[in-house]
Formats: C-alpha cells, sequence, structure tokens
C-alpha cells in the first residue's frame, strides 16, 4: 500500500508530465488559456491514460511477451490508443451527450498527445505491476490536469499584464512553465 | 532543382517547427541537455521523416482519404520501430539516453503534421526537400538550444568525447538548473522572445 502511495505522490508531484518529463507540452501551451477548458482537457487525458495504461499493460503482459512480439509494441501500443480514444468518443456521445460537447475537440486531439503514449512506454520501461500500472497513470493524470489548471489561472491573469511586446504570448508562457517548474523541484526531496 | 532549394531553405526559418511552428516541442526540451542527444535525436527524426514523406508521397493517390490518417500513423510507428531497434542495435548509449523519447517520435507533431499538410499532396522530390529543410531547421533549435544548456550546466563543451572548451569560473561551479528541466523552458522563452525582437519572427 505504502508503494502504491509513494508511485501517486511520486508521479504528481515529483516527476510531474509536464514540468520534469516534458509530456503533453503542445495541449500544455495550447489550451491553457482558459481555466474551464484547461480542466475539462486534463479530465479527459487523465481519462484515457488509466484506460490505456491498463488496455496496454494486458495485451502486452499476456499477448506481446508470449508470443514474442515485444518489438512490436510501438505500433501495438498506438493503434491501441487510437482505437479507444474512438471508442471512448462513441460511447460518451451516446450516454453523454452534455459531457461529450463539454470534451469538444479535445478528445480526438488526444491521440496523438505524447502524454499517452508516454505513460503506456514508461510502464513497460520501468516494468511496473499491474495495481502500480493504474495508480501510476492516475497520478500521471492528476499531475498534468493539476499543472494544466494552475498554469491556465495565471496565463488568464497574463493576459492584462504589460509584458515586453517581444515576450507576449509563448515566450512568457515558457518563463511562467520555468518558475513553476521550479517551484516544483522542491518535493523533490519529500519521498 | 530552384523548387527543391526553395522548400528546402523554407524549414529552416520561415516555417521552422520549433520557434515558429511550436511543433514537437516535448523531444526539443527534453534532449536538449547535450549535443549528443540532440544530433541522436535529430538523426532519429530524419530517417522517420524522410522515410514517411517519401513512401506517403509515394502512394497519396492510392490512400482514400477517409483512412488517410491512421495509414500515416501505421506508417510512421512501423519507421520508428525499425530506427528503435536500429538505435539499440548499434547506439546502445544514445538509445538509454533517448529513453521514451526515440518511441514517442510516432507521436512527434512534426512528421504527422509534414505527412498531413506536406506529403500527402505534393510528389516526391518536393516532400524528399521538405522534409529534410524541416529537419535541418529541428535541428538548428536543437542545437541552439542545447549548447546553451550544455555549456552553461555542465561548465564544458565536450562532442561525442572530444573536449573543446572548459569555462574558466563556471567549469567548477556549473549552474545545475540549466541542464534540469526548468532550465529548458527558460532557454526557450528567452530564444523566442529573443527572434522576435530581431524580427526573424512575427510578434502576437
Amino acid at each position: 500500500m505504502n508503494e502504491l502511495i509513494a508511485i501517486f505522490l511520486g508521479m504528481v508531484l515529483i516527476n510531474n508530465f509536464i514540468l520534469v518529463r516534458f509530456l503533453g507540452l503542445c495541449p500544455f501551451f495550447g489550451v491553457s488559456k482558459q481555466l474551464g477548458s484547461a480542466v475539462s482537457m486534463g479530465i479527459a487525458v487523465t481519462f484515457v491514460m488509466t484506460i490505456a495504461s491498463i488496455a496496454t499493460w494486458l495485451i502486452y503482459h499476456y499477448i506481446l511477451i508470449p508470443f514474442d512480439m515485444e518489438y512490436m509494441y510501438i505500433v501495438i501500443f498506438i493503434l491501441v490508443i487510437a482505437t479507444l480514444v474512438q471508442i471512448i468518443e462513441l460511447f460518451i456521445k451516446k450516454t453523454n451527450i452534455a459531457l461529450y460537447f463539454s470534451f469538444g475537440i479535445y478528445l480526438p486531439l488526444i491521440t496523438t498527445n505524447c502524454a499517452v503514449l508516454g505513460i503506456t512506454l514508461i510502464l513497460v520501461y520501468q516494468d511496473y505491476s499491474f495495481q502500480g500500472s493504474v495508480v501510476a497513470a492516475l497520478g500521471a493524470g492528476l499531475g498534468f490536469t493539476l499543472v494544466l489548471a494552475m498554469m491556465s489561472g495565471i496565463r488568464e491573469k497574463l493576459e492584462l499584464a504589460n509584458a515586453p511586446k517581444a515576450m507576449k504570448g509563448l515566450p512568457i508562457a515558457f518563463i511562467i512553465a520555468t518558475l513553476l517548474g521550479l517551484a516544483f523541484s522542491g518535493f523533490g526531496g519529500m519521498i | 532543382m530552384g523548387k527543391f532549394i526553395k522548400e528546402f531553405a523554407k524549414g529552416l526559418i520561415i516555417s521552422n517547427p520549433v520557434f515558429v511552428l511550436a511543433l514537437g516541442l516535448c523531444p526539443t526540451l527534453a534532449v536538449s541537455t547535450s549535443i549528443d542527444n540532440a544530433l541522436g535525436m535529430t538523426l532519429a527524426v530524419l530517417i522517420v521523416l524522410l522515410g514517411a514523406n517519401v513512401i506517403i508521397a509515394a502512394i497519396r493517390n492510392f490512400v482514400p482519404s477517409i483512412t488517410r490518417i491512421p495509414i500515416f500513423i501505421v506508417i510512421i510507428a512501423s519507421l520508428v520501430t525499425v530506427v528503435n531497434l536500429i538505435f539499440q542495435a548499434n547506439f546502445p548509449d544514445l538509445h538509454e539516453a533517448l529513453g521514451i523519447f526515440l518511441p514517442l517520435v510516432v507521436v512527434n507533431c512534426i512528421i504527422l503534421a509534414r505527412a498531413e499538410a506536406f506529403a500527402s499532396k505534393n510528389p516526391i522530390v518536393s516532400s524528399l526537400a521538405d522534409a529534410l529543410g524541416i529537419t535541418v531547421g529541428f535541428m538548428l533549435a536543437l542545437l541552439m538550444i542545447s549548447f546553451i544548456r550544455q555549456t552553461l550546466g555542465t561548465g564544458s563543451l565536450s562532442v561525442f568525447g572530444f573536449h573543446f572548451f572548459t569555462l574558466p569560473i563556471l567549469g567548477k561551479n556549473p549552474i545545475a538548473m540549466f541542464i534540469l528541466p526548468p532550465g529548458a523552458f527558460l532557454i526557450i522563452g528567452l530564444l523566442m522572445a529573443l527572434f522576435r525582437r530581431m524580427g526573424v519572427m512575427k510578434s502576437e
């Protein structure tokens, strides 16, 4: 149990997906302009990451390893993720139309989000157990959502800030990310 | 030939994938800790992008437009698998250092964006030039960032074992922050602002 808590906190705070591992930066700089859409995006990514991790873990350990096909993992994982995103999209459209519209364009875009393929690869490279994988995926997704939400809150204020002309927009967002990253590196000695 | 050079030069500055289009940020920031890693990543992207652009340009007339994206992704993923295995066999240190960012080339937006926006509409030769230009643009950005990070963060510069110089004071007390993740954000933000200030890139 302690090990699972350590994995979870490690993924959320210490090895944060955006600030430390540099995964999922496209939505981080693209979407994080409004708090509402940032949180929707974060929840959608967390959901897909968790389900994709479970699916790829099972496929890797029960299909690829017994058949000696581990080297095909890249092709298989990306296909599994693309299929899952399609299925989830159809499922949400049928069951909860309001949720479907609040996700909007973000759901199909998740296929090419490196955070999703990233977590499935990390779980294989570092050889996590099944429970560990589920907890790690959940933690990674929540860490992603947390930083995305923080960033969008700051950027809403930043629109009004009097930044130098050349720094407006993306450059100043990178500087903010630097400061957030430095702050998060303070969690390093926690576990 | 003139068209070849035009497509090539376009990728260097006007549509530099990293600084102008802000594509492929994840690998750019993650592997720019040293010039060795930056060059290794460039080699991987070069092989995959050249292969993908040429194959997709060759089959562009047979691919039904509804299923084109999955087909492109499978082509790219197969090429990345090949590159991953080549690196694992021939450059094990580099393979270790790049870690998950080597397989993550599959979802690198630069490659899918070029496949979709350029190779699926243009003949093979222009697609080849486009791939080369974009890769060189990517390499320039990576080299710039990794040069600054490596010299400030370790106090010295060495590429593939060749030692170039050690800075006088920083050699003993390097600014470790530049090797750590926050340093990458700082350098790319400042470089982007610098290019906008110089007028190379448009401000928002």
